[in-house]
Formats: C-alpha cells, sequence, structure tokens
C-alpha cells in the first residue's frame, strides 16, 4: 500500500521536475517546479517528517515560488528569452550515463534494500521533537542561519534597487 | 515495502533532471529553478537515510537546506533583477562581462 503511494507521489515528482527542464516558458518551469515541490513534500510525510513536510509546502511551495512567479512577471521577458533546451549529442549521452551509473551505484549499495523500520518513538518527525533537536544540539547552526537570513534580506534589497 | 533505495534512486534521477537543467538551458530563471530541484534531491536523501538510522539529525539538516535555499533564491533573484535592469535581458549566454 505504501509503496503505491511512493510510486505516485515519485511518478508526481519526476514529471513535474523534468517539466521544469523542458517546458520553454519560465512561467510554465515555475508552476511545474511547484508540482515537483509538492511531490517531495508527500514524500517526506511518507518517510515520517511530518513537519519537514507542512513546512516544504509553507516554504518552498508557498513562499519562494511566489517570490519567482512575482519576478517572471516583473521581468517582462521578449521572445527571445524562451529559450528552448538545447543540447548536444555529446551532453544528452554524458548526462544519461553518469544518471545510470550513479543509480546503479545506489542500488549495488547492499544495506539499503533493507525496508525502513518502525519510528522508535512515537513523536518521531513531530514538531516538539525537531524543536528540541533544533534548540539544544543546533542551537549555534540555527542562529547562524537567521543571521544569513538577515544577510540575504540586506544584500537582495541593495542589489535590486534602481541605479546600483 | 519502501526502502531507502527507493528514495536514494528517486533523489539521483532528480538530481541528474537539476544537472540537466543547469547544463542545457540558457535563461537563469530556469537554472535557478534546476538549483532547487537539485537541493531538493538532497534533502530527499537527508530524510531517507534520517528514517533508516531512526534519527532526526538528517530531517533538521534538511530544515537548514530550505533556510539556505532561500537566501540562495532570494540573493540569485535580486541578481537577476539587477542584471536585466542593465541589459534588458536574462540570458545566461549574454552574461560575458567577466570573460568566463
Amino acid at each position: 500500500m505504501e509503496l503505491i503511494f511512493f510510486y505516485i507521489f515519485a511518478g508526481f515528482t519526476v514529471l513535474g521536475s523534468a517539466g521544469v527542464v523542458l517546458f520553454r516558458n519560465p512561467l510554465s518551469s515555475a508552476l511545474s517546479l511547484v508540482g515537483s515541490l509538492f511531490g517531495v513534500a508527500c514524500l517526506f510525510a511518507l518517510a515520517g517528517a511530518h513537519f519537514l513536510a507542512a513546512m516544504q509546502v509553507l516554504i518552498y511551495a508557498g513562499a519562494v515560488m511566489v517570490l519567482v512567479v512575482f519576478v517572471i512577471m516583473m521581468l517582462h521577458l521578449g521572445k527571445g528569452d524562451l529559450s528552448r533546451l538545447s543540447m548536444s549529442f555529446s551532453q544528452a549521452v554524458g548526462i544519461l550515463v553518469g544518471g545510470c551509473l550513479g543509480i546503479l551505484l545506489v542500488l549495488r549499495l547492499g544495506f539499503l534494500s533493507e525496508p525502513f523500520s518502525p519510528p522508535s518513538e512515537g513523536g518521531y518527525g513531530g514538531v516538539r521533537e525537531i524543536g528540541r533537536l533544533l534548540f539544544t544540539d543546533y542551537l549555534i547552526p540555527f542562529e547562524a542561519t537567521s543571521v544569513l537570513l538577515t544577510v540575504a534580506i540586506v544584500g537582495a534589497v541593495v542589489l535590486a534597487r534602481k541605479g546600483t | 515495502m519502501i526502502t531507502v533505495a527507493h528514495y536514494v534512486t528517486l533523489s539521483a534521477i532528480l538530481f541528474t533532471v537539476g544537472v540537466t537543467g543547469m547544463v542545457t538551458r540558457r535563461n537563469a530563471l530556469v537554472l535557478l529553478m534546476s538549483v532547487e530541484l537539485m537541493l531538493n534531491a538532497a534533502n530527499l536523501s537527508f530524510v531517507a537515510f534520517a528514517r533508516h538510522h531512526g534519527g532526526m539529525e538528517g530531517q533538521v539538516l534538511a530544515f537548514f537546506v530550505i533556510a539556505l535555499a532561500a537566501a540562495e533564491v532570494t540573493v540569485g533573484l535580486a541578481i537577476l533583477i539587477a542584471i536585466f535592469q542593465r541589459t534588458g535581458s536574462v540570458d545566461a549566454g549574454s552574461m560575458n562581462l567577466m570573460k568566463g
């Protein structure tokens, strides 16, 4: 049963990500990226990371993609920017061979084929456990992230100002 | 039953699609979106291995990756707006001021 859902969500994700690369219009790419991110959120929930799934939908599929779509609307792209995917034969072969080798390598790692063990404690992936980890063991990275976000905001305002 | 191999294989596929977009597309907006795809592939592996080991450290790392991706997209889009104001295009092939 779980496996069926996994394949549904995985197909959704892969189709969405293929759309990002294949669509000509950046707006279509952005919308199919939303679909792909939503599929990844479903897969997070399937792996027991419920809070992370909610945050993925809120932050990624919500905030970040609204920002991207907003900028696409603002930029007034001309016909020249509707670039088609331009791939040479050697690039295509290289990507195909590299991807297949990577997947083969993954499948050869024997310990990966054990099924997921049921989560040990009841609240696995919940807000309480994640919050405890974030504010005890990972407090310094957490604070560093807040500094990073502040720097990013200031940098974005400075860069996007007119006449810089 | 779902195994870690399922998740890691999907992660490898997503990463490959992201690299493909990175290499082949010339619209800088789509390049940013391809980076998002690759970061999501990494997140997927983090979560799968966290589940495999029964801990939640991987999920915390995925949180940091999400925050980092938000910062990256913000600055990247701001740079794109600045470039668009100067040149009127977001074609990555025409950005050759630094002779890269």
